[in-house]
């Protein structure tokens, strides 16, 4: 019972979602009225734009309020793959998880898209063994 | 049940508990009356009396939302010295109204001049007060705020699938009526071949054919087809009239399979919720009326534009430093015996706090969801002019997700607001990462599909999108099950001479009863132990 109502309330109270208390999962039988539980987007570029955007903002420069968001824009964090896939993949502090919202192809798209720019030059591909690996470990 | 069920010679259950209240309080009542059958949807127990508070003591209560007002209003009370630093340049936190004049300005620096029209408004977060939120609706009335319905279920607002009935919004009266009926049909019709026979008993077979008969509008032979008696619940095609108007006509269902694949069946149990039963509410004017009412009494011991920078405790106290929130310069510190924390998690994880690591680690561990309001002002209302929607909400599965109409100011001449977009999970952040002005330009273009007249009589807008928003960093705490297990004790629990309140630490989070009940549930426990040291 918990399980089906939780989302809801927490939803449209004022809302809170994420991963474990997203919409219902996907069917292929019927359309979803509480809206789709991953992320449309395919491409590194188009998941940028429409998820990571909201934060780190359009220019991938971050910014500050009473806590801040990081710029990933010349970010040398970003040179070993593996730390950007984890932040993706598990979440930390006020960076949410989206292991329930993205598969791993697209976090690895996306992170290879953030990767490559905003002045950042790590063209190593993102292996997709890695996002799994991530994802096994964060259980 | 009537008095005289419950009376007793010497003592009626109702002096009972007026008894236990005036000897043990509130709490003590409210266990009594629980334990006995009543007021079992809440855990408001009336107005909190702390008692005296220890000679001198100090108590800085960091955020003046819900939570903090709330602390620092009743430890005051109590006889607590009490400072309130706030980060804004107003108190009341998410519980915020954008009027016409007023500016905001989003992380990231997108400032928006909100144009609307005097007495129309956005809640950009709270917005409704469900009947059961006794703590809220005892604060408004301490503070002299009025109420109104909020509307929750319209029957003639829309419920709309972009994919289906060639994405035209169809009523919610008919998908109600439509759902019902079927179900009601396919039910009986198992009754009637005899199916039910291993589980229901034939007398009550008899009785649940008549029930479902009733229930879900079928006719004589326990169909649900087009005709009057399904017109009654769904209404009418063509409408009743007098005299030598034409007859009514009922219109035709919608069929079972579109209703389950369009999925707007779904739309049906919003307002089947508890937090959204009928009946529901609203501040008359605004959501920030309550909390502003509060600080105004508090001035004298409230600081605006503080940005915390560090939170630091030893056996003796507390030390808060922060700087000016517009300048991010002089600095300055608050000492106190005690604090009271009702910053958001994705703040206190990033500022320098003396808690335990077990608390730190919870801080880490927690991220706040994203959500996306915006509002729009039209030239009239369309909605009820031509629509005849007056107040509640059209459900949608498009990114915008929800369309509510004012419930306010019906039947009027004139100008309206309509929320234009309350947008949560992946929709949400499709919108969240647009610029304010593309998020309002995207509510007219998408809402244009329910409502084609948005695009000749929209005006302006303004829109809010949490994740932006420089206090918060997100719309509320994203709790699971699992998180809760591993993490809401250590933050609840007191740690040395900080506490921490907020609605992320209650059942209710994202409501405003939450904050209201985690600050009583906390200042009572600081309380106690300020009082045994």
């Amino acid at each position: 019972m918990k399980k089906i109502i939780a989302p809801v309330l927490a939803l449209l109270a004022m809302t809170a979602t994420q991963a474990e208390e997203g919409p219902p999962p996907e069917s292929s039988k019927h359309a979803n009225m509480m809206g789709s539980q991953y992320f449309k987007q395919q491409d590194g570029e188009s998941l940028f734009k429409g998820v990571c955007a909201a934060c780190h903002m359009p220019d991938a420069k971050g910014g500050a309020g009473a806590g801040y968001y990081p710029a990933l824009a010349n970010n040398e964090k970003l040179s070993v793959s593996a730390y950007p896939v984890m932040m993706v993949t598990n979440g930390n502090k006020a960076m949410p998880s989206f292991k329930g919202t993205m598969t791993d192809g697209q976090i690895a798209a996306v992170v290879s898209y953030v990767r490559t720019h905003f002045g950042n030059n790590y063209a190593d591909p993102v292996p997709l063994d890695e996002v799994k690996q991530v994802r096994e470990a964060g259980k | 049940m009537s008095d005289q069920d419950n009376e007793t010679p010497s003592l009626k259950r109702r002096d009972l508990f007026r008894m236990i209240g005036a000897v043990a309080g509130g709490s003590a009542m409210y266990q009594a009356m629980t334990s006995l059958g009543y007021a079992a949807d809440s855990q408001y127990a009336g107005p909190i009396n702390l008692g005296g508070a220890p000679k001198g003591a100090s108590v800085v209560v960091l955020g003046a939302g819900w939570a903090g007002l709330v602390s620092a209003l009743e430890l005051r009370n109590a006889g607590y010295k009490v400072e309130l630093i706030e980060y804004n340049n107003r108190v009341g936190g998410r519980a915020m109204t954008i009027r016409g004049g007023d500016t905001v300005t989003e992380l990231g620096g997108e400032t928006q001049h909100c144009s609307f029209d005097p007495g129309l408004y956005l809640n950009p977060g709270p917005w409704r007060v469900p009947y059961h939120h006794r703590g809220y609706l005892d604060y408004a009335k301490r503070f002299g705020v009025q109420i109104e319905p909020f509307i929750m279920v319209n029957y003639n607002a829309y419920v709309h699938s972009k994919d289906y009935f060639g994405g035209k919004p169809q009523r919610f009266r008919e998908v109600q009526a439509d759902f019902q009926g079927h179900v009601a049909e396919l039910l009986s019709k198992t009754i009637r071949q005899d199916k039910l026979d291993q589980s229901v008993t034939r007398d009550d077979q008899e009785m649940l054919l008549d029930a479902l008969k009733g229930w879900g509008a079928l006719d004589k032979n326990y169909a649900y087809v087009a005709g009057n008696t399904s017109a009654e619940r769904r209404g009418y095609e063509v409408n009743k009239g007098g005299g030598l108007m034409p007859e009514p006509v009922g219109g035709q269902p919608i069929a079972l399979t579109d209703l389950l694949k369009s999925d707007i069946w779904r739309a049906l149990t919003f307002g089947q919720t508890h937090q959204w039963q009928s009946t529901i509410f609203e501040p008359v004017g605004g959501m920030d009326s309550t909390p502003k009412a509060i600080g105004a009494t508090l001035t004298d011991i409230t600081t605006l534009n503080a940005k915390i920078t560090a939170i630091h405790q030893d056996d003796k106290g507390v030390t808060v430093t922060y700087v000016d929130a517009r300048t991010g310069k002089g600095q300055r510190q608050v000492e106190a015996d005690w604090c009271v924390c009702t910053l958001p998690l994705t703040i206190l994880a990033q500022i320098d706090v003396q808690v335990s690591p077990e608390m730190k680690e919870a801080f880490n561990a927690i991220s706040y969801a994203a959500a996306v309001k915006t509002g729009l002002q039209f030239k009239r209302r369309f909605w009820e002019e031509d629509d005849h929607i007056y107040g509640g909400i059209t459900f949608t599965d498009l990114p915008v997700r929800n369309i509510s109409y004012p419930s306010t100011g019906y039947n009027k001449p004139g100008k309206g607001v309509v929320l234009g977009t309350f947008a949560f999970g992946t929709s949400a952040y499709e919108l969240a990462s647009l610029s304010a002005a593309d998020r309002v330009k995207a509510a007219v273009e998408y809402g244009s599909q329910i409502h084609p007249q948005y695009k000749s009589e929209f005006e302006t807008g303004v829109s809010w999108s949490w994740h932006r928003s420089p206090f918060t960093m997100g719309c509320a705490a994203a709790w699971t099950d699992d998180l809760r297990k591993r993490h809401y004790r250590t933050l609840a629990e007191m740690n040395g001479r900080i506490i921490l309140a907020g609605d992320h630490l209650s059942e209710l989070t994202a409501w405003q009863e939450g904050a209201i009940l985690s600050a009583l549930d906390a200042i009572s426990r600081l309380h106690r132990r300020a009082v045994t040291v």
